[in-house]
């Protein structure tokens, strides 16, 4: 489809469609200026001999600086972000991320110091890296934490790796976890990624794991169990002593999928509730960027049973300075190129030192009041099915707007219309036409109260006027993109 | 809710029918309008040979994916090519042209224990929500 | 100092309308006997104090702007043009979530389809990913691919493949049940012979790098046809700002090809985060881990982006999904999309002419100092094998050169002892002719 005399007439309203980078590229036209590397074809030849190089140029566009800075600068305001909008997803934590955390991490000596150079030239990086490891430990109440993991699916990956080497160690090879019906789709797809057979556990009436049926499910091929808690309908689950002493006494391990930590900070401490395992991610909790999409990071904290398991290299302090220790006694081994994603972790630490002991302490206060307010907002216009309180998530079902031919779907995208991101939908599974909220603690309460007011104004125009919902998003600069064409026909990259 | 009579059906939405000395499959249209569109269809390959209640093969809308399961034990004949090209006829025509898989049964009386349309309608009643 | 904006009598409105009188009321469904104890950590900071804390903590840091650094070994620093920052700091780009809700992020999801675009171009393959954590598990996830593409349980991976790299494989495939077989080097690149033995019918992938760990080219075309006559699938692990010059894995019908990016547009940053390419062929797209951003259309017909191919990924297929990745390296993913925009075909060409020629002359220069010599006879792009033959070791020459503020090559005796004293030099377009001298006089004095 060619629409670039079209889209290029169109370019100067804001927000208004941007050509293709390569639809705005012009033969000859010059971009980066690199130095003339003064190199003869003939030495080149002789570097690089015939059969190695390169017979045809790679088609990249010819642009000038100033259309670069224009495509990028107008693609991103098509964009919602946090920075621009409230977003509300549950399991996200989209809390604002300080602009202080990015500043420090582009710092050269962070951002330039490589990998490979001699511990002596990167003792900063060292201190850095050890000190979140300890900070990670007091705030969890785990014993050590690997860095490594890039995101918090390779963090869970690397836990069950660690879970499978417990188990070896002992010479056993159980193969099966037991995952609730309401964990994120990463728990499954991490435990086949590993090699395990998943188990699913169903809830119980309450939303939170049935003690009885986790026992009926229990035997000797069971490895661990992988739960959330607070659970994704964010409800805290009460029995979690209970729940794992009895994995305990089937010798299997308690992993927790630490994405709802933002409910926990100073709050409890997962080494309390007597887990073996917890995954961080710093993009949720530790209010590094999403992004678009990456990079996280996936921290894993572990008992000191299990810390000879960890993967290496492994930060020391000696009498010498801070070391990198590639000798840890059981390593599942490397997770990563190199040493996990440094740059997230300096966001990390820097975000950390600034709230500190009350800071992150009122970070859980705040997410939960702030959920339990929007939750009391809303109940009374979308059930809640479970809990009276909740933790820093809440589940709404939109059931009641069925009636009007209004799904959740058709409502998330009316809320952008409103200027607003929507909540997760249709997760987790056990909640009918969900809308899973989390607000976080960085928002304030008349940010809530236009949420609450758009979303029970739609209520009402759900029984009015429900095809504005169906219709919508109207306000953006794409209205329903067809998906179904997208994958019956995947176009996945220009042509010239 | 169209439930063919003279086909047979399964406790997960795929209908059965006996064509010479194959048994051709598909999903109902209960399954199909469930799904909604289908964008995409994984069909086993001929020669394989299969279980009743083995998963063989996945249909997908954009938003989800689900197993097909053999309905009878035996071996894979043939499967129904158009479906890569054109998977909307899973949607279009899901007891006739949205044909899946056939499959020669190596033991035939399993196709008896299949539930009868009638046997599919109420099984569709009790679920229904 | 923390982030949260609620005023006392806020606060107190709030309660209310929950319906409590106090916050603790909140976590009575929380069991006393979990609940924190004690919180031990240090009391949190104003920004000035954070900034001075940070600057204390960073000082022992020497960064590579303060040392002539000849380090590679898979992480390269390149330049960054000034407009990458500029542009990829701006709160639209930084903040968003993955694009799941397509109409609200038409920025990230263009940006991502170009992206996939630029990629399939530098690699010369028919479909790319929007990207993987990093290089290593890129690798990884490749072999992982091939196994479930081909049923076959066996890998051959050469030894010239970057340690690490062959060591997040092993990790992601313990306990699995296929074996792994190293196909060892000679004389720098992978011994073709070993490989053709190694090669039958049970042979899912072959694994090798383009330039290989020693720096070296491999002879990837005749591995690649050596590899699919037995049925197997060949897997490339390249170096993007190479593919200026070099031969890219589309051109030796490489099925999958992988590389760390990172150097296209983002700073080394003590090796992470990374930028993991994933390309492959037409014939195995729903087999790709990982993200897809397609082309479409509105409901009037406007052009527009969305996820693609989704049912493959981990929030709907679960336990069946390709992987169980989330994530893209989103950020550095649009640095790269902006780097290799601006750069075009001639300024990516022009890159590698220069790293071509630095690594060239450098090399030249310190093989004439006695006690120097290169490893191996081989082409080369912007990295050289060195081996020291005066009887000093890589660790001792490197930490004289220490003193004269320079990072000398990454010795290679802990993974390839049969090598001697050797180490590994890198020499990118950041290295000044100054720098250049004053390792020279440096090594000569040695």
């Amino acid at each position: 489809m060619n629409q670039t005399s079209e889209t290029l007439d169109m370019v100067n309203a804001v927000g208004g469609p941007e050509p293709l980078i390569f639809e705005r590229s012009v033969p000859g036209r010059r971009g980066f200026q690199l130095p003339d590397s003064g190199l003869t074809q003939r030495e080149i030849d002789q570097f690089i001999p015939a059969e190695f190089r390169r017979a045809t140029p790679p088609r990249l566009p010819e642009v000038s600086e100033l259309d670069v800075v224009r495509h990028f600068t107008r693609l991103s305001q098509l964009n919602f972000s946090v920075d621009t909008n409230f977003y509300p997803l549950g399991s996200c934590t989209m809390k604002y991320n300080p602009k202080l955390n990015d500043r420090i991490a582009l710092w050269s000596k962070f951002a330039l110091v490589h990998p490979a150079q001699p511990d002596d030239t990167a003792q900063g990086m060292l201190r850095l890296l050890f000190e979140l490891e300890q900070l990670l430990c007091q705030i969890t109440g785990m014993a050590a934490f690997t860095l490594q993991p890039a995101a918090g699916a390779q963090g869970e990956f690397t836990g069950l790796k660690i879970i499978r080497a417990y188990h070896a160690r002992k010479g056993r090879t159980p193969s099966t976890i037991l995952i609730p019906d309401s964990a994120h789709g990463t728990n499954p797809a991490s435990a086949t990624l590993s090699g395990f057979r998943v188990k699913k556990l169903a809830s119980g009436p309450d939303g939170l794991i049935d003690l009885r049926e986790l026992e009926r499910q229990l035997s000797d091929d069971v490895a661990a169990l992988m739960l959330t808690n607070p659970n994704t309908l964010g409800l805290f689950e009460k029995d979690i002593r209970g729940i794992t002493s009895l994995l305990h006494e089937h010798d299997a391990l308690v992993y927790l999928d630490g994405a709802n930590t933002n409910a926990l900070l100073g709050i409890v401490k997962p080494g309390d509730m007597g887990v073996d395992l917890i995954q961080l991610n710093l993009h949720k909790t530790f209010s590094t960027p999403h992004g678009g999409g990456g990079p996280g990071a996936g921290p894993v904290g572990v008992t000191k049973e299990l810390e000879q398991f960890l993967p290496v290299p492994r930060v020391r302090q000696t009498s010498s300075g801070f070391r990198w220790d590639d000798n840890v006694a059981h390593t599942v081994g490397r997770v990563h190129g190199f040493y996990g994603n440094v740059g997230v972790l300096v966001r990390a630490y820097v975000y950390i030192r600034t709230l500190g002991r009350e800071g992150l302490k009122r970070t859980g206060e705040m997410a939960l009041l702030n959920a339990n307010y929007l939750k009391a907002r809303l109940s009374d216009t979308f059930p809640v099915p479970f809990g009276e309180h909740c933790m820093h998530e809440f589940v709404a079902s939109l059931k009641p707007l069925k009636a009007h031919g209004v799904n959740a779907w058709d409502v998330a995208k009316r809320l952008l219309d409103e200027g607003f991101y929507a909540p997760t939908v249709y997760f987790p599974l056990v909640v009918e036409e969900a809308f899973m909220i989390e607000p976080t603690e960085t928002e304030s309460k008349e940010t809530l109260d236009a949420f609450a007011d758009a979303l029970i104004r739609i209520a009402e125009e759900a029984k009015l006027t429900p095809d504005r919902i169906k219709r919508a998003p109207q306000n953006l600069p794409v209205d329903r993109v067809d998906d179904v064409k997208a994958a019956r026909e995947p176009n996945l990259r220009w042509h010239p | 809710m169209t439930i063919p009579e003279h086909l047979r059906y399964t406790k997960t939405h795929e209908w059965a029918r006996q064509d010479e000395g194959e048994i051709v499959v598909g999903i109902t249209a209960h399954a199909q309008e469930e799904l909604r569109d289908v964008v995409y269809v994984e069909l086993p390959a001929a020669g394989k040979t299969v279980k009743q209640g083995d998963p063989i093969a996945v249909v997908e809308s954009v938003k989800a994916a689900f197993d097909i399961y053999a309905p009878i034990s035996g071996t894979v004949a043939r499967n129904n090519a158009a479906l890569q090209k054109t998977p909307q006829l899973v949607n279009q025509d899901c007891y006739g042209n949205g044909w899946f898989f056939a499959i020669r049964p190596s033991q035939p009386e399993e196709l008896n224990a299949l539930l009868t349309a009638d046997g599919y309608a109420a099984l569709l009643k009790t679920t229904a929500h | 100092m923390d982030y949260t904006p609620h005023t006392d009598e806020q606060i107190r409105q709030m309660l209310e309308v929950i319906g409590v009188s106090s916050f603790d009321e909140l976590l009575t469904a929380i069991p006393s006997e979990v609940r924190c104890k004690s919180f031990e950590l240090p009391s949190g900071l104003t920004e000035p104090e954070v900034v001075q804390t940070c600057e204390t903590l960073a000082q022992p840091n020497v960064s590579l702007r303060e040392a002539a650094s000849f380090l590679g070994f898979g992480a390269y620093s390149h330049v960054i043009p000034t407009v990458v920052d500029n542009l990829s700091l701006r709160g639209e780009w930084l903040t968003p979530y993955t694009p799941y809700q397509a109409e609200a992020s038409q920025g990230t999801l263009q940006m991502i389809y170009e992206f996939q675009t630029l990629v399939c171009e530098l690699l010369q393959m028919d479909v790319a990913n929007a990207s993987l954590y990093d290089g290593a598990s890129a690798l990884a996830e490749a072999a992982v691919m091939a196994l479930r593409a081909t049923g076959r349980q066996r890998l051959l991976i050469s030894e010239a493949v970057h340690p690490h790299y062959r060591e997040v494989i092993a990790t992601y495939l313990s306990g699995s049940s296929c074996t792994i077989q190293q196909i060892p080097q000679v004389n720098g690149v992978t011994d073709l012979e070993a490989l053709n033995a190694a090669l039958r019918d049970d042979v899912a992938a072959v694994l090798m790098q383009q330039p290989n760990v020693f720096g070296c080219l491999e002879p990837m075309a005749p591995a690649s046809e050596l590899t699919h006559r037995v049925g197997g699938l060949f897997v490339a692990n390249v170096y993007p700002v190479s593919l200026g010059l070099i031969q890219p894995p589309g051109a030796y019908n490489a099925d999958i090809a992988v590389a760390e990016a990172r150097g296209l547009g983002s700073p080394v940053a003590y090796g992470g985060p990374g930028l993991g390419l994933f390309a492959t062929k037409q014939e195995f797209l729903r087999r790709i881990p990982g993200r897809l951003a397609g082309c479409s259309v509105d409901q009037s017909d406007r052009r527009g982006f969305t996820l693609t191919l989704q049912t493959r990924e981990q929030h709907i297929r679960r336990e069946h999904a390709t992987s169980n990745i989330c994530t893209n390296e989103g950020w550095l993913c649009l640095r790269a999309t902006i780097f290799m925009s601006f750069l075009g075909p001639a300024g990516l060409r022009r890159l590698a002419e220069l790293n071509l020629r630095r690594a060239h002359d450098v090399v030249e220069r310190l093989r004439q100092v006695p006690g120097v010599e290169l490893a191996f006879d081989r082409p080369y792009f912007n990295e050289a094998t060195l081996r020291y033959t005066n009887g000093k070791t890589s660790d001792a020459i490197n930490r004289q050169l220490l003193k004269a503020g320079i990072f000398g090559g990454v010795p290679l005796k802990r993974w390839f002892p049969s090598l001697g004293d050797a180490a590994l030099w890198c020499v990118t377009e950041t290295v000044t002719d100054q720098q250049v001298d004053r390792l020279v006089d440096a090594l000569k004095k040695l």
